[in-house]
């Protein structure tokens, strides 16, 4: 069994109360209607299957409900790290690649709205997001 | 103020009401407690149970201003008032759990309502659609151990700490507001499957049900 840190819950959870969903980073076209069949084809159908570093969405389904990004190697299954849902990876195969190896797999904090935090932090946050 | 279209679920009129064990008492039995019993659960139904969801700054004056305390500052984390009757708990991010004695939260989700005013919000009785049972005594957590992936040790579980989790095969809310007490909350529909587990899993401990 996996334990999977939740960056929403901040903690380490069982396997058992996460699903995969697929690939991540997959961002819908902004003009269907612009789209050339090819295009759109890739968007809805195609994903990638590579061998080694993969990004990926999971959902906590038990727990808080939330969908988070995972990047794990497909041979080993390790888990490098998990991030919130509009950031983006530190862990690359281009990263690992050029031997940037991040000594902390894990990744934590920055976003969440918490009752000591200010509107205007998580503003900053929603900004920079989107 | 909103102009969301709330109604109390609790009638004036006399209809008998029962408890979402109250089939599985008829059907499964209640070992009553003795002096070997080791685990002992309560349920404590007809509970009033709001679910908020929303920012948590703006849930949290409101909440603060309505019952006087706040909103839980961390994840998987309780708050409760002094006397420990009224709780809020941690679900996600954007998601608690308010739960009062029975038959308050009409009046306080009214309150609630207009404290928060225009904020983007939504606040959803689920009074009839959960209950909560309490487990207690000194193979408590054993009993859990054997039921839950959830770590239950005081070092990862400690006083104060609520999480959703896996349960059987069926999943809840548990969480411990107390040293010696952890709580369950139950959909309804997992009651009866829930119940029998604890029976059936309590048994090497003389598991005793207080009515």
């Amino acid at each position: 069994m996996f334990h999977i840190y939740c960056p929403y819950c901040e903690e380490h959870r069982e396997e058992e109360e996460f699903r995969p969903k697929g690939q991540a980073h997959i961002v819908r076209p902004k003009d269907p209607e612009a789209c050339s069949d090819e295009e759109w084809g890739d968007y809805l159908f195609f994903r990638d299957n590579p061998r080694g570093i993969h990004h990926e969405l999971w959902v906590h389904a038990v727990g808080c409900r939330k969908f988070f990004n995972v990047t794990r190697h497909t041979v080993t299954y390790e888990i490098l790290e998990t991030y919130k849902m509009g950031e983006q990876p530190r862990i690359t195969a281009e990263s690992l690649a050029s031997g940037e190896t991040q000594g902390n797999v894990q990744v934590a904090g920055g976003g969440q709205q918490t009752v000591s935090g200010s509107n205007a932090a998580v503003e900053a946050v929603k900004g920079e997001q989107a | 103020m909103s102009n969301a279209a709330t109604f109390d679920t609790r009638t004036e009129a006399n209809i008998p009401v029962e408890s979402p064990l109250a089939y599985s008492y008829h059907r499964s039995g209640a070992p009553a407690p003795s002096a070997k019993s080791r685990v002992i659960l309560r349920e404590r139904p007809f509970l009033g149970h709001l679910v908020l969801r929303g920012g948590a700054i703006v849930l949290d004056e409101a909440v603060r201003a309505v019952l006087g305390f706040g909103l839980p500052a961390r994840p998987n984390t309780l708050s409760q008032s002094e006397d420990g009757a009224r709780s809020i708990q941690w679900l996600s991010p954007d998601e608690w759990l308010l739960i009062v004695p029975g038959g308050e939260e009409f009046e306080l989700e009214g309150a609630l309502r207009n404290a928060l005013g225009d904020a983007h919000y939504a606040i959803v009785n689920v009074s009839g659609g959960q209950t909560l049972l309490e487990l207690s005594g000194e193979k408590a957590r054993e009993l859990l151990m054997k039921s839950t992936p959830s770590d239950v040790h005081p070092e990862a579980f400690p006083v104060g700490k609520g999480v959703t989790a896996v349960f059987a095969k069926a999943n809840l809310i548990l969480r411990r507001p107390a040293e010696n007490r952890w709580e369950l909350v139950l959909r309804r529909s997992f009651a009866d499957y829930c119940y029998r587990w604890l029976l059936d899993a309590g048994a090497e401990y003389a598991i005793g049900v207080e009515k």
